[in-house]
Formats: C-alpha cells, structure tokens, sequence
C-alpha cells in the first residue's frame, strides 16, 4: 500500500529500494505517465563559465530566480590564481565576472567572488561550506556536480537550458535514470587512492558504460574512504558515463558535516542525522546492473590516451592497438598513441614529463595536499620539469595548507604555490600547456587539448603526481618508503 | 526554440568514437555571454591550423561537406563536459540533426533544449551511412521526425525510436520551462509540505547572506 512520509513522499513501504529510488521518491512533485518527472532542486550551484545565458534567457522570458536562497554562486572556472588583486587582463573572462556579479546582486543570489575567503571550485566550497547535505538534489552547469553524492547526495551536471530551468521553478523535468552499483570486494591497498580505484573502475567498464544510470559506489574499500576521498570517487563517475554516484551516509559523513557553515546546528542537526540515517540501500533492493572490482588487484593508475578509460597501472607499458580486438577501439587507441605521442611498448615508468599540475576539483583538497607534500617533503623536482603548480582548491584549502606550513615544503621543493580555482585542469585561465608539453595531473579529463592546444595529460593520483615531479617521470609510488601512515 | 519536424540535407561523416563536447567548444570560447556565434568555432582544434587556417584533413573542411546539416558520428558522443555550447555550436554551423549509435547523456538531453534531433541508429545502419556518404558525392538524407524514419533517395529507410514526449516537444518547439511551470500548484505544495523536512532546511548561515533586492 502506498504511505505518506513524514517528508511528504509517497511510496510503496513494502518495496525495498536503493539510495537513489529513495532520494528520487522524496524530490517528486509531479510524475506523469510518459512523460519525464518533475523533480525539485534542493541546492543549486553556479559560476561564471555556463550561468549568463541562464539569466539573460530569464529575463527574455521575463521569469524571476524562483528560490534565489538555494542557489549558490562562484567565481572558479576563469579566475586567475596568481595576484588577484590585479585587474583581469583577459577582457572576456572579466565580462563573464561582471555578468555574474550583477546577475547575483540583482536576483538576490549568494556570491562568493574571487575576493571572497570561501572562494574556490564549486564542488570544493559546496561541501566544505555544508551547502552539500545527504539526500539533497544538487545540480549545476559542470558535470563534475557528481562529486557532491559522495554525502549520499543525488547531484549531477546540467546544461544552460537546465540551469534556467531550475532559476525559475527550482525544479527539473526528468527521466528515471537506471542504477549501477560499483562494488569494491576487499581492502584498498597501500599506496592507492581513490583515484586508482575510480580510474580502474572507468578502465574497467569503458567511458560510456555509465550511461544512463546513477553509480552507488559499495564495499568495504569504500566504507573505510575519508569523505574528500569519496568525493575524488564520485568526482570522476562521469567520466564513466554515469550523470551522478553516490556513497550512502554514514558516521563518517556526519562527523564531517557536523559545525560547517550551512549545515544546521542543535537539535535541527540531530534531526538531520536521523534522516541521513535512513539513506541507504535497502538489504534487499536491486540494482538494474553491478560491477564489481577487486582490490586486491587495484594499482596505481596512470592513463595513456585521450579518455580517462584509456588507462593501465603504473607497473605496465603502454598498449599495442593491435592488442584491441574491437576495430574502433583500435583505430581509437592509434589516434592517441599519435596524439601522445607514446610507443606502444614502452614502459609507464620511462615517460618523461614537461609539468606537473597537483589541483582540480578531483584531487585539490586538504588531504590529497597533505599526501602530495609528505611525498615532496625535503626533496626537489626534477630539473627536467618547466614546471610544477600546486593550485588548492579553495582558499579555506588554502589557509589550512598554509597554517600547516605545507605551502612551504611545496615552495622548497620547487613547486609553484598558487590561489584557488579550476586552473589548468580547464586551462581557461592563463594555467595551460603549450603544444607538444606533457602534463602528470591529478584532473579528471585527459581530453585532446584540455589543458591546453596540443597538450599531453596524464591523470594520476596527488601521490603519483608529487612522486613524478620530483623524478621526472613516472614511477611507482608503492616503492617509496616514506609513505607510511600517509594515505 | 525552432520546432523540428522534417528535414532533408546534405550529410557529413565524422567517423570517430567518444568525440568530447571539449573538442567541440574548446575551453577559450566559453567565456562568452550569448548563445549565438559558436559556428565558427565547432571542433576548432581539429578545424583550424595555426592563425585559424582551415585545416584540409578535417572532413568538415572539405569542399564537398559544405553546408552539411545532418551529421553522423560514432558511439557516446558528446561525451565530457556538459557544456551547452557545443549544442549551440552545432546548430550555429547549421547542423539540424546528428545521427550516431549513441550518445552521451548530458549532451543528448541539451540537444533537444536547442531544436536539435539526435537520432540513435545502430552500428549496423550507421555504417551502412557511413559508406553511403563517402562514395556518394552530395549524399542527402531526409530524417522524418513525425514519422520516426531516416530515408536517402534509393530507397534507403531506417526507422528510429524516440521517447514520445522528447518528440512532441521537439515537434512543437515547445518551451520546457512552461511545462514545468502548468504545475506550480504542485510545486508550491510539495514546497509547503516538504518546509520542515531536513533534506530542505533554509540554508542556516545568515551571515552569509544577502537580503535579494526587492
């Protein structure tokens, strides 16, 4: 029989359902027989890059910003992470600042500018502000909006149409995507992260295996992840194909949002736990697929290609397009192999590389910093490298480092300390790789040309990529030993 | 937005898997403020040598392409980011309609916010086009949205299927926003019922906010 929740959700009591059946049911406003549903929008994010024609649409349309107080504004994809004090040269990226500024100040929506102290990339302030809660819809114009689910969220990216959508009735018209669960069987090991374990995962199932479906990642691997970890997880879930993944809440999630900013206090906290307690799978709810991964077998990961599927441990070489028995896959793994610029053969180990870049919304928090220095602590980078950039990923990241003396032992090693923002994992600033140069990067797209025209990228974790500035090329961090106590 | 029904043009073959909405807008052109002018810039990288020189290797430079306005491509693309540039850039170029054995999710839904019909054939039928296209010099195709069918002049026809609203509101043009709006009874009420449940507590920090201005 169909009850009503306290929450006002209908549901059937005796069917079992998984996180994200739960966290849909709980956001229908309307579901209409064929056609998409009406779903509300708890959290909205925006920034400067895909938010002006959102506005300019509404105001064409002469609508107004429905509930301005749940949307959430900042500057991060084009702001520059050197002196911010000084004016922006780039005459477009300041066009798009302004918009903002004036689309916030006019619609009565929160800003944190590139003056602000909360100010950073929006999938780092949104959970370290508290704005990112358990069992919310969160959605913003950046498909990396998946990282917010690593709180047992559901959260994915929109496009402009979207984010106007949502400006104007908070809610979102939407078709029921099917789940997929990526369950971990085993310990993580020493020496990987989880962006080995998200790596291997999208090497497993290829980038479009994910389509159409909402990740629930499981196990006991996953259990044991901090939540900046989790959040480096569910980051990459698009890159798998999937819109949104997910990590149920628990004791950890709680202790991490408890005292942030936006998160309720007292009594409406405890509340608020009890409900996140009940966001889980239930024992015997079925998803539509599962995938499963051995820890046992994970590594660290380094991709070679131009997709982040296109992937092998650091302990391999780099593939033979003949060893594709699919013909598009082959002719796909030629191309990069040009691009790149790599043998086939050629050991991961013997890449040689022109930059490192330590930042993005996957990997530029707190810890993947705290990893990143202990492995540069006392040592330098390679006198092979142009350059190597440690970009945190907001400005509190920042103050931390900075408070915990880690700007220092990055300054001493030889790396560049910088200001917070999207940097060169987008390279809409002026952070980009010149044509030809090789980049390890702890970013989330090994795309041709993303960080730049003719750029290589090579996606590794904070501890591959602090290891690899300091050799000049890869090497297998397992075989450090000072890493003890570090992940 | 441009309603959808019937269209007849020119083909162009991209024959390449997972292309990547980076590749289509590349990240120096999202910094404008409109929707319009993407054109020039769709796959710019590819398109276009040092001083953006057209490059002769890409297949949309070449002559006989020109003023192609179905598109084939490959499996899962769009692929990557989700901005909506690369849909505006597509229809900037005066792509109406792309043909592929799959497409990515984001990009695919912002496809129909912008008039564009993306068409899902399989591998099969796409390179059947695909062969069609190369050794037939003005190959057109005229892709039927009411009756849910692709079709050249020889006699090719290849139905496809579409989720029923997707193409009535492609078929209308209609606005999204409007629809979603029919039901504001039920969204102010969801909101009235929802008020005190702590998925939608008011964000707490006041000191962070700004009073909108009324």
């Amino acid at each position: 029989m169909p009850g009503q929740l306290p929450g006002g959700e209908t549901t059937n009591r005796m069917a079992p359902r998984t996180l994200f059946e739960k966290i849909w049911d709980a956001h229908l406003v309307r579901e209409i027989p064929g056609q998409p549903s009406i779903i509300y929008i708890d959290r909205h994010l925006i920034h400067e890059g895909t938010s002006p024609q959102a506005f300019a649409g509404l105001k064409a349309a002469g609508r107004k910003v429905r509930r301005p107080e749940l949307t959430f504004a900042v500057m991060d994809h084009s702001v520059s992470t050197k002196n911010r004090l000084l004016p922006v040269l780039d005459a477009d990226a300041a066009g798009q600042f302004e918009a903002l500024a004036r689309n916030c100040e006019e619609h009565g929506v929160h800003l944190f500018d590139m003056h602000s102290k909360n100010q950073g990339i929006v999938h780092i302030i949104g959970p370290e502000l508290g704005i990112t809660q358990p069992g919310q819809t969160i959605v913003c114009g950046d498909s990396h909006t998946s990282t917010h689910g690593a709180f047992g969220a559901l959260a994915f990216g929109i496009g402009t149409s979207e984010i106007e959508h949502v400006l104007a009735t908070q809610c979102l018209s939407q078709f029921k995507s099917k789940t997929l669960e990526i369950r971990f069987v085993g310990k993580k090991p020493r020496g990987v992260t989880s962006k080995d374990m998200i790596l291997a995962v999208i090497g497993k199932m290829g980038i479009a295996g994910g389509n159409g479906r909402v990740a629930e990642y499981t196990g006991e691997a996953v259990r044991g992840l901090s939540m900046e970890a989790r959040m480096t997880m569910c980051n990459m879930t698009i890159e798998g194909g999937a819109r949104a993944g997910m990590v149920a809440p628990d004791e950890t999630t709680f202790a991490y949002l408890e005292g942030r900013p936006f998160v309720p206090r007292g009594k409406e906290f405890q509340e608020a736990v009890s409900y996140w307690k009940s966001l889980v799978t239930d024992p015997d709810a079925k998803y539509d697929s599962t995938v499963t991964l051995d820890t046992d077998k994970l590594a660290p990961m380094v991709t070679w290609g131009t997709n982040p599927g296109m992937v092998t441990q650091v302990t391999d070489r780099v593939p033979d397009p003949h060893s594709f028995k699919d013909p598009v896959d082959r002719k796909a793994a030629e191309s990069a192999l040009v691009y790149m610029d790599l043998k086939p053969g050629m050991r991961i180990e013997d890449i040689a590389l022109d930059r490192v870049f330590i930042g993005s919304c996957t990997n530029s928090r707190i810890e993947d910093l705290r990893l990143a220095a202990k492995v540069v602590a006392g040592k330098h980078v390679s006198k092979d490298l142009k350059q190597a950039l440690v970009v945190p990923g907001s400005r509190r990241v920042k103050a931390e480092a900075e408070a915990e003396g880690l700007d220092k032992v990055f300054v001493q090693a030889g790396f560049e300390w910088r200001d917070a923002g999207c940097s060169m994992c987008i390279g809409m600033n002026d952070d980009v790789l010149q044509s030809g140069e090789r980049c390890a990067s702890t970013s989330n797209r090994n795309f041709e040309g993303r960080q730049g025209k003719g750029g290589r990228t090579h996606l590794v974790s904070p501890l591959m990529a602090a290891a690899a500035a300091i050799e000049g090329h890869f090497v297998d961090i397992r075989k450090w030993k000072n890493l003890d106590g570090a992940e | 937005m441009q309603p959808f029904t019937k269209h007849t043009g020119l083909v162009a073959p991209l024959d390449r898997v997972n292309v990547d909405t980076d590749q289509m807008v590349p990240k120096q052109f999202l910094k404008f403020l409109t929707r319009e002018g993407y054109g020039r810039v769709l796959f710019y990288d590819w398109r276009y040598l040092h001083g953006e020189k057209p490059n002769p290797d890409f297949v949309l430079n070449h002559l006989r392409y020109k003023g192609a306005s179905i598109l084939l491509a490959r499996a899962n693309f769009g692929c990557g980011s989700s901005r909506e540039h690369a849909p505006w850039a597509i229809l900037d170029y005066g792509f109406r309609a792309i043909l592929a054995p799959s497409y990515a999710d984001i990009f695919y839904n912002n496809c129909f916010k912008n008039g564009i019909l993306p068409v899902t054939l399989s591998n099969e039928h796409m390179d059947e086009l695909f062969k069609r296209t190369e050794q037939n010099a003005g190959y057109r195709l005229t892709v039927d949205l009411e009756n849910q069918v692709v079709s050249d002049e020889k006699g090719l026809s290849y139905p496809f299927t579409l989720d029923p609203f997707r193409r009535e509101c492609l078929l209308k043009g209609l606005d999204d926003i409007g629809l979603t709006l029919v039901h504001e009874e039920h969204i102010s009420s969801f909101e009235q019922k929802n008020l005190r449940h702590p998925k939608m507590y008011e964000t707490v920090d006041v000191k962070f906010h700004k009073q909108p201005a009324r």
